[in-house]
């Protein structure tokens, strides 16, 4: 059970968004890495 | 706050954060923190680098190599916006950058720039060789600590020394091709380095206040308009020729040759009117065409050196 504080921060519209917008830069970038990490890892066993 | 198996409690007395410290920051304020303008140069100078050396890289590694070292940059950038947040607050130019407008806290800046430092650097050094990625890492170094944390508000001489960062791409990008230096990429280093005074000082005369303002001893501020109009034109004189060098060296073809002399006699042209500039110009017409020229003339050599390598490829030199 969890007990919720009356007066806890709630996020306005606009944090919530700005927040959502770093997560999936976030998520993006870390998709990317793993791309290029695959990608070093078949040129470096070509070459 | 305490977890009793199924049961948090609060402490009623802690706390919270408020409203303000809720961050607003979007992916675009990171972007900026890297200098993105600063990045392209660097793409462009390693790339040369990378495509001059006398070894071909395999393309995706190469790629990949160009990319962490342009990351690398951003790395420095945003590791400047974070320790210079006080005096960027100061100055027209640099009010609207992330920190100071409290789009991106301090910490968030920080941990950024630390980050991608190590990002880049272990990226370079997987993607090429370990010398190069030291490379990296030491020119993160130098921006960051030696120029942005020592030299910038301590001597007039920042950009000189300093400029030593930005001229190290270039020879990045050839080391890791070759996992080493040679005269080749010195020269490469040699014109960015001679360039940077002219360019930065350029800007200093016209926003001569601003740096006043904020206590950035830039050269105006400490040695006044016309000792920095002549030191202006003694390093477009250096620069000049240093440019053709690539084409006397015979690194580089007659392409090269006949664009870096028509720049550099431009370059020249612009740093010769800002010496005849009057002293106190309200407008600083000259400062603005040569600080405007000055990344024109940057990018020209750069981008001819890798056209002159494409020449050289297609007619199978």
């Amino acid at each position: 059970m969890i007990v919720e504080r009356e007066d806890r921060v709630r996020l306005t519209e606009a944090e919530q968004r700005a927040r959502r917008n770093r997560s999936l830069a976030i998520g993006a970038v870390l998709v990317g890495l793993v791309v290029i990490f695959y990608f070093v890892t078949l040129a470096k066993m070509a070459s | 706050m305490i977890e009793v198996g199924e049961l948090t409690l609060v402490d009623a007395q802690a706390p919270i954060a408020s409203p303000a410290a809720i961050s607003l920051s979007e992916p675009k304020d990171f972007v900026a923190l890297l200098k993105p303008r600063v990045m392209s140069l660097v793409v462009l100078t390693a790339l040369t680098g990378l495509v001059v050396a006398p070894v071909t890289m395999h393309p995706t590694l190469a790629v990949i190599s160009i990319l962490a070292i342009a990351i690398g940059a951003g790395a420095a950038g945003a590791l400047n916006m974070w320790y210079d947040a006080d005096i960027d607050a100061m100055m027209t130019r640099t009010a609207k950058r992330p920190v100071p407008t409290g789009r991106v806290s301090g910490e968030a800046a920080l941990a950024f720039g630390l980050a991608l430092s190590l990002l880049s650097v272990c990226l370079l050094g997987l993607a090429s060789n370990w010398f190069a990625a030291a490379f990296l890492a030491f020119t993160i170094f130098f921006y960051a600590v030696v120029y942005t944390m020592g030299l910038k508000r301590s001597t007039p001489q920042n950009i000189v020394i300093g400029g030593a960062a930005g001229a190290f791409p270039p020879m990045i990008g050839y080391a890791a091709a070759t996992g080493t230096v040679s005269p080749e990429s010195i020269i490469l280093f040699l014109i960015i380095f001679l360039w940077t005074p002219p360019h930065f000082w350029a800007l200093a005369l016209f926003k001569l206040r601003d740096y006043g303002t904020a206590n950035v001893p830039m050269l105006p501020n400490v040695a006044g308009e016309r000792a920095t109009r002549i030191q202006i034109f003694a390093y477009s004189l250096v620069l000049a020729p240093v440019g053709v060098a690539p084409f006397i060296l015979g690194y580089a073809g007659p392409v090269y040759g006949a664009a870096s002399i028509l720049l550099g006699l431009n370059f020249l042209r612009h740093a010769f009117a800002v010496l005849k500039m009057a002293d106190g110009d309200a407008k600083m017409i000259p400062a603005k065409k040569l600080f405007g020229f000055s990344i024109l003339y940057l990018f020209g050599l750069f981008a001819m050196l890798l056209v002159d390598a494409a020449l050289k490829v297609a007619l199978g030199g």
